[in-house]
């Protein structure tokens, strides 16, 4: 019987992969231990789960409908928003408490911290305008009028760019950091949801959600260079919609979280070519790489859990139950 | 809007700085050279008096369907903005016994090419013949009825709103897939409700359930008074799985629930009801139209809000994605099968070159919540799960739009 139960609880994956991923997640964990974040929207919580054992050992009352999260540039804190009480939280992370509020606008859905870690650029969904907050006076440096529904953000690595997505509008809005104003716009498909900088600053993915597609454009020119496709064997087209994406700091690959499809894609991110589709939880929205980059978690909603990838093998190597409507994740190394 | 944009921040921002940086953020500034492109939209709704027979007890309000085409409209202009594109609504009230075409032939001398259609089927049928409707697109926002995609159909004419067949093949596939086969079909009435049954029995068939009783509703009285006495009565029938009720204007349909002689639930245009939108959707960034219009209208979005709301965004998503103002390019592109736009329910919106009918997801709500979304996984089609619902390509009996294959 005790036997029978344990081949039961590790159905999906094979015990070598299960070695392989404990083995990858000492040698991670020897440099520094891992934790990650999620915030689960339903819930109101945050799940603290341990990069060693992979196991939630915290769940975190924050503030109502927590979405977008991201740490400080110190690892100390982590940006919380929870838009249903139109702010966004600071959360000490080695005190477990909200320690302030920053004046983020009306229903705060996304952000993006600048590479200096002083600026909080804040899509504000319900309002049509993003709001760029001053970190350390906690005040708000400026405001842009955006598309409708606002909601993917970056920063250039440079800082010179901030982007963001309208989703009901389908563009990206570039906002001159500088001149604090919009300068340009990008027409992509229909429901851009997430926005990244490649690591040298010189291509922006987006992905549309409804356009089942990402955009990869140049920096430059702010012109789409390349449109990435998606196709899964017995999928419908129109469940394939991209939302998450996460480029490795090497440029070899961009992962693209597929929501209902229920699939990671793996692109090639020098020839734009699908590698591989990575089955995991239902409706996977958003990613986080360890800084490593050895490790890549992704929140998946309907299942309420987090699928755990291995970048090196790009298996699947285990799923970690959290709260209700995971949503953002970040991980701190 | 009565609601300041930016209630929280204020303090924090002075107002000269505030609109110093609104100006900047302007696209265009100081490129006055290029022109405007401006896109008239016609809104023309005529609403038909309810029977007094009826006591609703949610009296719509006087701007139910204005209000969704009106929020599209800033949505347009809040993307036009980027684009030099700006939308215009231009609308019109026909009363119940008015002059639509006089109605009509004014927005056309006002220059509006396309005219969105809140109207019973009646009316936008005879509006889509006139000749001066010729170079126009008419949007039908609201009319479900089959006839109008069928031998009515217009090369003039689109439909934004789901056909009857639509919505009881959305109902039928969620019931086949409960395997609640076996429906007892109750038909109002009205003319419009036999339309209904019609497409009631069309799903059953084509989808495998059976309609094992019938019968039509026709009591004088009062039902509000004699519902406990007459339905248990009425609804004795052969052994059926789910009670089908056809009663478009809500006759008697709501006294349903509850009163039968054997407890089996209510589905169809009361109970369980297929439709394109619920107070209670929330999937697929829904939640965010909903406050957005309870923010511009002071109430929850209606059905007919969504529908005159997508209505006008297809304009304005046309508009954008060929980045031109031009009616003429505008309704050959709408109607191309590059027209895709997302509508908050997951899949895309397209339109079906056959008979000119916006392919789209049905939602399956009931009071309080939303039950399910068809189609429902299994019912597959080689195109798109999207067609599995209503009249497809081979059964369309439209013959004056082109064959062409999406």
């Amino acid at each position: 019987m005790t036997a029978a139960r344990f081949t039961g609880k590790t159905t999906g994956i094979s015990r070598a992969a299960l070695v392989a991923a404990s083995a990858t997640i000492l040698l991670a964990s020897a440099a520094s231990a891992q934790t990650i974040y999620v915030s689960n929207e339903k819930d109101n919580t945050l799940s603290v789960i341990d990069g060693k054992t992979m196991a939630v050992t915290d769940t975190i009352k924050v503030g109502k409908r927590p979405r977008g999260i991201t740490l400080s540039r110190d690892g100390t804190q982590l940006f919380i928003c929870a838009s249903d009480d139109h702010t966004v939280q600071v959360f000490d992370l080695a005190s477990k408490t909200v320690v302030h509020n920053l004046p983020s606008g009306e229903d705060p859905e996304q952000f993006a911290l600048s590479p200096d870690g002083k600026s909080l650029i804040i899509a504000n969904e319900d309002s049509n305008i993003v709001t760029v907050v001053d970190v350390p006076t906690r005040k708000v440096a400026f405001q842009v009028d955006v598309g409708v529904e606002p909601e993917g953000m970056d920063v250039s690595p440079d800082g010179r760019w901030g982007v963001n997505t309208s989703e009901t509008t389908s563009m990206v809005h570039w906002i001159d950091m500088e001149k604090r104003a919009v300068v340009d716009n990008t027409l992509v498909g229909p429901r851009p949801r997430y926005a990244q900088f490649t690591k040298d600053g010189s291509q922006l993915w987006v992905s549309s959600e409804i356009g089942g597609t990402v955009s990869v454009i140049d920096t430059a020119t702010r012109q789409v260079r390349k449109v990435v496709d998606f196709h899964i064997k017995g999928v419908a087209k129109d469940r394939i919609q991209p939302v998450g994406v996460k480029l490795t700091d090497d440029g070899r690959y961009a992962f693209v979280a597929l929501g209902p499809a229920n699939h990671v894609a793996v692109v090639d991110a020098k020839t734009f070519e699908v590698k591989d589709y990575l089955l995991v939880g239902r409706r996977v929205w958003h990613l986080a790489l360890t800084p490593d980059q050895k490790m890549l978690y992704t929140t998946n909603g309907v299942s309420g859990d987090v699928s755990v990838i291995d970048v090196d093998s790009l298996k699947v190597t285990k799923t970690v139950k959290v709260g209700r409507y995971p949503w953002g994740v970040a991980v701190k190394g | 809007m009565t609601k300041p944009r930016l209630p929280r921040l204020l303090h924090s921002v002075s107002l000269a700085a505030l609109s110093a940086i609104l100006l900047a953020a302007t696209p265009g500034a100081g490129t006055a050279a290029e022109a405007v492109g401006e896109i008239r939209i016609g809104f023309l709704s005529q609403t038909p008096e309810p029977p007094p027979s009826v006591a609703n007890p949610d009296e719509p309000a006087a701007d139910d369907g204005l209000a969704g085409a009106t929020l599209a409209i800033a949505d347009n202009n809040t993307t036009g903005r980027f684009l030099k594109q700006s939308f215009l609504l231009d609308s019109v009230e026909v009363p119940p016994d008015g002059d639509a075409a006089a109605a009509l032939r004014e927005l056309a001398g006002r220059g509006d090419r396309f005219v969105i259609v809140d109207a019973p089927g009646a009316t936008v049928e005879a509006l889509s013949k006139l000749p001066e409707a010729r170079n126009l697109l008419l949007l039908n926002a609201t009319a479900p009825d089959d006839a109008l995609r069928g031998g009515a159909c217009a090369p003039n004419l689109v439909h934004v709103a789901p056909s009857r067949a639509m919505l009881a093949d959305a109902l039928g596939q969620y019931l086949v897939k409960k395997r609640w086969p076996r429906w007892f079909l109750v038909t109002g009435r009205r003319p419009e409700d036999k339309l209904y049954a019609d497409a009631v029995r069309r799903a059953a068939k084509r989808f495998g359930a059976q309609i094992v009783a019938e019968k039509d509703w026709t009591a004088e009285s009062d039902v509000n008074r004699t519902a406990e006495s007459e339905i248990p009565v009425f609804t004795q029938t052969k052994a059926y799985d789910v009670l089908v009720v056809a009663d478009e204007v809500g006759e008697f349909g709501d006294y349903l629930s509850y009163r039968t002689a054997d407890p089996r639930p209510v589905a169809g245009t009361q109970g369980l009801v297929p439709t394109v939108w619920h107070r209670t959707h929330e999937q697929w960034g829904a939640a965010q139209l909903q406050s957005r219009f309870k923010a511009s209208a002071k109430r929850p979005m209606t059905a007919r809000d969504h529908n005159d709301w997508t209505a006008v965004r297809v304009v304005g998503e046309a508009a954008a994605r060929a980045r031109t103002a031009d009616p003429d390019r505008l309704i050959a592109f709408i109607q191309s099968p590059d027209f895709t736009m997302s509508a908050f329910r997951g899949a895309p919106l397209s339109l079906r070159p056959w008979d000119g009918q916006l392919r789209q997801p049905v939602l399956l709500a009931a009071d309080r919540s939303l039950v399910s979304v068809s189609p429902q996984e299994g019912f597959l089609h080689p195109r798109t799960e999207l067609d599995s619902l209503g009249y497809d390509q081979p059964e369309t009996l439209c013959k004056t739009r082109g064959k062409t294959t999406p």
